[in-house]
């Protein structure tokens, strides 16, 4: 080895930490076994929240290790850093959540640090090899972990369901990469994009469409998203969470790099692919979560909505359009995080709930529980002065200046349909009256409570801190 | 470097932070609560009557400007006014005292919630009128559906959730395509400064998709015919102070917003659809006119004579005729004070004997005199009476209209006409009459509480319907700028010549 090889160490610091933690974490906890669950957590958070530091202090430059098939630039640092800080908020959601109920595994923890690593894979992935390593990586890990309660018979069809389906659209997608491999020649996004300028043909076209649907499933989609509302309600709500907050970014970053820069000289041809599922994804967000009774579900109707919302970005295909990916994806994990935070605080005696009616009365009994839920529904309705207005200022408005006025009054259209269910979740805690029945909340819940209210009306208030590193962040795609 | 206009904004917030940490839900404390509003609110105004004295009435400008850095370069924080906005701000903060006493002792539920909603809701408001950025307008001008929505939703009578929802949504539909535009306007003019915007002129086929999209957001808003269904309900349901401030103030927006943005920014595009405007004013001002001739609550009555009046202010300003703005602008601000205290007499009597169906009263005027005396006032502005400010507007508005269509201020008369048939019929029905119902018989005139809001508020009809210059000084100069910079002046009319009583 000579020293040429020292800067690619750096350059994949965070995936080494991960790696290498979670490979300690599995000896531990195989030799210890349960006893060592409280070791195997904390230090899972730790390693999180080093690999987290370690990305944020990495260069601001562009630098390539394994041969130009993983890169690492501004784009890449931003997405990692929040699907990241994603984990270890959900991570510390799901230790505190174990603590009570029976899934008590040390595995759970481990399972989180690799789907991390692969889906730090994924953002950096810049070729089609390292793309379907980080995703099968990142989705074989989630597969588990949505089984993880295996008592429950809800979770393990959740897991069996979310595994069939998964594979499905892995084969999708490498049937697409390997069309586009054979009509270009190279599996490199930059060798894939010189063979796009000059000229791409149907066959290319045909694979971009089998890869975009693998992707679209990756980030449920419309109309590959069946698998979201059964996944997130059978799930245990920890679990749901960590699949909302982390890998639907990790996905819209490979998704927002592959169309960027892969395709970026054809975008003609795949905005409508991107319109055509970003609309649908909207409308269906909205309306089909009207008549949602559980939270968990609504959630996940609430999260196909949104991942719509984020396409309305990428669909501009312009340097403006991924930076408003970039702030939606940010605004949108702080908003699932503090939702699921407030789904895992409804715990009554006799067990956890999930309907909305269970929240009847709560503004009387937990003010600031109360508080807070209401500041996320609202960001998430996209209500000025919360930090959901600025997501969709910034999708949109790079919308209208790509032309796209239509898609943008869809948009918003769809987005006063989803206020209205938003609002029913404000008015079954402020207008109506109930017992107080959840218990006292626990620290880690309260914290990230107060984080998450906090962060709603600062960032709605002062977006400017997250929009100066997502701009920056947008221009080295470009 | 924070002047008076981010005191404004400020003030309101440091009172709610005030509210939240006064502890313990006893008598003592719920007194504590509502006398911090109380005096957050009155300092709120005497901060506003500092910006009035330093607000130079000749200078058609925005003045007290004030400017930080905010989200970018081209999407700043800029607070100022001019003589359009400042009238509103005082408006708002001299009503927003008397709201707090209105619900000093109807409030008895979830009093430090409500509190802090209207302090935030008054901060809100003020937002919309001093903000100097497109961006900044929007994120007060629909933040404050948060706040109300809550009122309405919390503190409402029976059908409160459905009025609430159909509040909410009804105006964020509306909002979204004024977001719409907004995005296209920062798009094209590279700024969201309105001072820049003000100059800068878009492209004719542009201007009319932009105005058609503020329109949506102001017509609901204000609300014009057929999108103001969500008024009656939202008044009716909300708790009296709730429907002090959205008929005092939240109905002011739209047409704020037509003549801060639609007017100056799209001028062609005013002009191509001002017939549009006067066909769904002369509707409104007629057809809800004789709605409310037909209602049985007074609260609705009044809404829908609301809706009436607003149909004169929208005539007003799109005949583009100084005298037609200045008339138009001047019977906001007198709608403002006039069914603000419409609103605050219903609650008199609502509190007393909890219904607000008009059959229920009569003759009250044996049991309450001053209540009648005040009333009597009131309903008389709201006729447009001379003497009081409901005159000034409603004469300058068709004055203007006349003066580019008489047919227009032909039919806009019969709003007067009826105005006085529903009014003058609803107080017969409420004061005048035998004394007949038992449990009228031991009504009590107004408290030395309901005194206080009274007294101002008839004082002040009264006032500047003698003396209306104050106010119309304040428009006459961004008015002459106005007409002068869209060329859209009929004919060398002299905006300082104005026929005053």
């Amino acid at each position: 080895m000579t020293t040429a090889a020292l800067p690619s160490i750096v350059t994949i610091l965070p995936e080494i930490v991960l790696a290498g933690g979670a490979l300690v974490l599995i000896l531990i906890g195989a030799f210890q076994g349960l006893r060592s669950i409280n070791l195997v957590n904390g230090a899972a958070f730790a390693v999180l929240v080093v690999a987290a530091l370690a990305t944020v202090f990495q260069a601001s430059q562009t630098q390539m290790a394994f041969n130009g098939s993983f890169v690492v630039d501004d784009f890449a640092r931003f997405m990692k850093v929040v699907t990241l800080l994603g984990a270890a908020a959900t991570l510390a959601l799901a230790i505190d959540e174990m603590s009570q109920e029976r899934y008590k595994q040390f595995e759970l923890a481990i399972l989180v640090l690799l789907s991390s690593l692969g889906m730090l894979l994924m953002i950096s992935a810049n070729d089609l090899i390292a793309l379907y390593i980080g995703l099968e990586l990142s989705s074989l890990a989630l597969y588990v972990l949505a089984a993880i309660d295996r008592h429950n018979a809800k979770a393990s069809e959740a897991g069996l369901k979310y595994f069939v389906l998964g594979a499905l659209s892995s084969g999708m997608l490498l049937y697409g990469a390997s069309l586009i491999y054979g009509f270009t020649g190279t599996v490199s996004f930059a060798g894939i994009a010189t063979a796009v300028k000059a000229g791409a043909g149907p066959g290319l076209m045909f694979g971009l469409v089998f890869l975009m649907a693998g992707l679209a499933f990756k980030i449920s989609a419309v109309p590959f998203h069946m698998w979201t509302p059964d996944v997130y309600e059978g799930a245990p709500t920890p679990v749901t969470a960590y699949f909302a907050a982390t890998n639907k970014i990790a996905a819209m970053a490979l998704t927002t790099r592959v169309l960027i820069q892969a395709f970026g000289p054809d975008v003609s041809e795949w905005r409508q692919i991107v319109v055509f599922i970003s609309i649908a994804s909207m409308a269906l967000g909205s309306f089909a979560a009207i008549g949602q009774r559980n939270l968990k579900r609504l959630m996940a109707y609430s999260s196909i909505g949104h991942v719509g919302f984020a396409l309305v970005g990428l669909a501009a295909g312009t340097q403006d359009g991924v930076n408003g990916v970039l702030v939606y994806m940010a605004i949108y994990m702080a908003m699932t995080v503090g939702s699921f935070a407030c789904i895992l605080a409804m715990r009554t005696k006799d067990g956890p709930v999930e309907t909305i009616d269970d929240l009847a009365g709560l503004s009387r009994s937990q003010p600031f529980f109360a508080f807070v839920l209401m500041s996320l529904m609202f960001s998430l309705a996209g209500v000025p002065p919360l930090a959901g207005f600025w997501a969709k200022w910034y999708v949109f408005s790079a919308a209208v200046d790509a032309g796209l006025v239509p898609l943008a009054v869809i948009g918003f259209l769809t987005s006063v349909v989803g206020a209205f269910y938003y609002l029913r979740v404000v008015k079954v805690m402020y207008f109506d009256d109930g017992p107080a029945r959840f218990m006292p909340l626990s620290g880690v819940l309260k914290a990230l409570l107060a984080l998450s209210g906090v962060a709603m009306v600062l960032f709605g208030l002062v977006p400017s801190p997250i929009v100066a590193a997502a701009a920056a962040a947008a221009k080295s795609l470009f | 470097m924070p002047g008076v206009l981010s005191g404004l904004l400020i003030l309101p917030l440091i009172g709610s932070a005030l509210i939240l940490f006064v502890r313990g839900e006893d008598e003592a404390a719920l007194s504590n609560i509502r006398y911090i509003a109380l005096l957050t609110t009155l300092v709120t105004f005497l901060l506003s009557l500092v910006a009035w004295w330093q607000f130079d009435p000749a200078n058609s400008a925005f003045q007290l400007v004030e400017q930080a850095s905010w989200v970018s370069s081209s999407i700043t924080f800029k607070l100022g006014v001019d003589g359009y906005s400042l009238p509103f701000v005082l408006l708002t903060t001299f009503l927003m005292p008397f709201c707090i006493l209105a619900s000093w002792s109807p409030i008895q539920r979830r009093v430090r919630e409500y509190m802090i909603a209207f302090l935030i809701l008054e901060t809100l408001m003020i937002g919309v009128f001093v903000s100097l950025d497109l961006v900044l307008f929007y994120l007060f001008f629909e933040g404050g559906l948060i706040p109300m929505f809550l009122i309405i939703g919390v503190w409402g009578g029976e059908r409160r959730i459905y009025a609430s929802f159909k509040f909410f949504l009804y105006t964020l539909l509306g909002s979204v395509l004024l977001l719409i535009a907004v995005m296209a306007m920062w798009k094209t003019a590279g700024t969201t400064d309105i001072a820049s915007l003000l100059t800068y002129r878009f492209a004719p086929a542009m201007q009319k998709w932009l105005w058609l999209a503020f329109f949506a957001s102001f017509a609901v808003k204000m609300p014009m015919w057929p999108v103001h269904t969500w008024l009656p309900d939202a008044h009716v349901e909300a708790p009296t102070a709730g429907s002090v401030i959205l008929a005092g103030i939240l109905l002011k927006m739209g047409g704020y917003g037509f003549i801060r943005f639609s007017l100056p920014m799209f001028p062609d595009a005013s002009h191509d659809f001002a017939p549009l405007i006067y066909a769904l004013s002369v509707i409104a001002i007629i057809y809800t006119s004789l709605v409310a001739l037909a209602q049985e609550d007074m609260k609705k009555l009044i809404a829908y004579s609301s809706v009436a009046h607003m149909g004169l202010v929208t005539m007003g300003l799109f005949s583009m005729t100084a005298q037609g703005i200045e008339g138009a602008m001047f019977q906001m601000v007198s709608h403002g004070l006039v069914s603000g205290a419409l609103f605050l007499c219903v609650g008199v009597v609502y509190d007393r004997t909890h219904t607000r169906q008009i059959a229920a009263y009569g003759g009250l005027v044996h049991r309450m005199p001053l209540y009648a005396a005040a009333f009597m006032v009131f309903t008389l502005a709201n006729i447009g009476l001379p003497g009081t400010t409901g005159f000034i507007g409603e004469f300058l508005s068709l004055v203007g209209t006349f003066r580019v269509n008489s047919w227009v201020a032909f039919f806009g008369t019969f709003g007067v006409i009826l105005s006085a048939a529903y009014a003058l019929w609803l107080y017969r029905k409420i004061i005048f009459g035998k004394l007949v119902k038992p449990e009228l018989m031991n009504m009590l005139d107004l408290t030395p509480r309901e005194m206080c809001v009274m007294a101002p508020l008839v004082a002040l009809v009264i006032f500047y319907g003698v003396r209306p210059g104050v106010i119309l000084d304040a428009f006459s100069a961004p008015t002459e700028a106005l007409l002068k910079s869209t060329g859209l002046a009929l004919g060398a009319v002299e905006a300082a010549t104005l026929v005053v009583p």
